[in-house]
């Protein structure tokens, strides 16, 4: 019994792994976009954007994954979502559209955070844009993001068991079942384990990151 | 001839007029003083001479060539500008060093980017002259401390050797000590006074006024973005002509 609760463990667990490299392959670059798009000078893009990324964070994801899975079925009589592997499609878009939103505003934070007077040095020393931005910039940036990424992304190992939502059997679900069919509970709490196991190793990551970056301030 | 020519330089942040018909000269091997109270534009003064404020009204000109005009849009071109303010190198308040890299590497950064556009120099060549640099501020056992491993003052001096290194022809400091515990303001001074000594072309804003009497060969006394009064530093410190001179020299003198 243990060996098959564990082997559909391990498969909801894929589920969930799929989804959480996903999200972060493209929530991690379109934040940046977003991020770019909120410091924008140009006020119409920066205000939009503003607003798009109040919405995403004043809202349940739960929420934005209903309406992107049941909304084109829905309002437009046309379930995009009906092939194969389309679940987990649509939940990989409501995640990185939420997550993109939140990571947008920690970029924003450790790119503002870097004092003016980093770029006026550079620029007095002759360096150029780019140069500022590679050379100077980014890496303070990313020393400044470290903690509150970590912290976020943590967050969506566990919001991974939303997707059980629109039927996608991930983690929580795969150990439930076993509630409604054998009667027994304990998978339900094996799959702590697991979340667990997850968190520690994201944790000891981003330990030896925050670590690596630690000599300078 | 003037190796640094500003002529009529007016300046507003919005609705303030920030600089207003600010005009001097000044020789190659001179130190320039510029001393005023708090908010007279001495900063935004040094910032325009460096490219990072754009005057609205005026003239600046480096060896008889015209680098800035303000009515003139082909001197104000972005590629140039980056050339062009190479004309001077700027030591900040607050030291501005790049957090992630050693003393030495704060030094040679910008030459080594420099040489890999323009390949006339090896990293060795810029390596060496970055610790020559270093040894002459007194800092060559810390050519490999990270910034926040060093006190304000030996900060201070790593920020001189930086702009140093790119050899500007005129060199400004804005108030290089006042960010500084008053035990440290001493080792700063001493290394800006040996630069005088070797003819260093130098405009330095501060508020040491015994600093600027001894060292400067030329003093300007600011007030509320006009240029109150200029001279021989001994002159206008010891005997000041203007009124507002006396009542801004007063309040050193009592303190
Ligand atoms: N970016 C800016 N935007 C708006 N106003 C500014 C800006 N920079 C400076 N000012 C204003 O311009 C005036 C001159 O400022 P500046 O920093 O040049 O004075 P300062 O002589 O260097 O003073 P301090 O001795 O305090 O350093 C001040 O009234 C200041 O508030
Ligand atoms: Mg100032």
């Amino acid at each position: 019994m243990f060996l098959t609760v564990t082997l559909s463990l391990i498969e909801g667990l894929g589920s969930a792994l799929q989804l959480f490299l996903l999200t972060l392959l493209f929530a991690l670059p379109l934040g940046l976009i977003i991020a770019f798009g909120s410091m924008s000078k140009c006020r119409p893009l920066s205000a939009a954007t503003n607003v798009i990324v109040w919405i995403i964070r004043g809202t349940p994801l739960m929420l934005q994954l209903i309406i992107i899975f049941y909304g084109p079925g829905m309002w437009f009589d046309n379930n995009i979502w009906a092939f194969g592997s389309g679940r987990m499609a649509a939940c990989v878009l409501a995640f990185v559209i939420n997550y993109a939103c939140y990571f947008s505003v920690i970029y924003r934070g450790g790119i503002e955070g870097v004092p003016v007077g980093q770029r006026e040095a550079g620029e007095v020393l002759g360096m150029t844009k780019s140069q500022i931005f590679f050379k100077i910039t980014l890496l303070q940036v990313v020393k400044r993001i470290v903690p509150p990424m970590s912290n976020e992304i943590i967050t969506l190992v566990k919001d991974t068991s939303l997707a059980r939502i629109i039927a996608i059997v991930e983690l929580i679900k795969a150990g439930e079942s076993y509630m409604k069919s054998d009667g027994i509970t304990w998978p339900l709490f094996y799959t702590a384990v697991f979340y667990l196991l997850f968190v520690g190793i994201l944790t000891i990551l981003f330990n030896w990151v925050e670590k690596k970056l630690s000599y300078f301030r | 001839m003037a190796i640094l020519e500003v002529k009529h330089i007016e300046k507003h942040f919005g609705a303030t007029q920030v600089l207003k018909d600010i005009s001097f000269s000044l020789e190659k091997g001179q130190a320039l003083s510029i001393i005023g109270s708090s908010g007279s534009g001495k900063t935004t003064l040094l910032r325009c001479l460096n490219f990072l404020e754009k005057p609205d009204h005026g003239i600046i000109s480096v060896n008889g060539n015209v680098i800035f005009d303000a009515q003139d849009s082909s001197t104000q071109l972005e590629k140039e500008i980056r050339k062009k303010r190479l004309h001077f190198g700027l030591v900040f308040q607050n030291f501005n060093l790049f957090p992630q890299y050693t003393a030495l590497q704060n030094v040679t950064l910008a030459r080594e980017l420099m040489a890999k556009e323009h390949g006339n120099e090896t990293k060795a060549e810029i390596e060496a002259a970055g610790m020559a640099l270093l040894e002459q501020m007194g800092l060559a056992d810390r050519a490999g401390h990270y910034p926040h491993q060093l006190s304000g003052g030996q900060q201070q001096r790593v920020a001189i050797a930086r702009a140093l290194a790119l050899h500007p022809d005129i060199l400004c400091f804005d108030e290089p000590t006042s960010a500084l515990d008053p035990e440290l303001t001493g080792e700063v001074l001493r290394v800006i006074r040996e630069l005088a000594e070797k003819d260093t072309t130098m405009i330095i804003v501060t508020h040491e006024m015994a600093f600027a009497r001894d060292v400067a060969d030329h003093v300007i006394f600011m007030d509320e973005g006009v240029i109150v009064e200029q001279g021989d530093p001994k002159e206008v410190i010891n005997n000041p002509k203007e009124e507002r001179t006396r009542h801004f020299l007063a309040r050193y003198t009592e303190g």
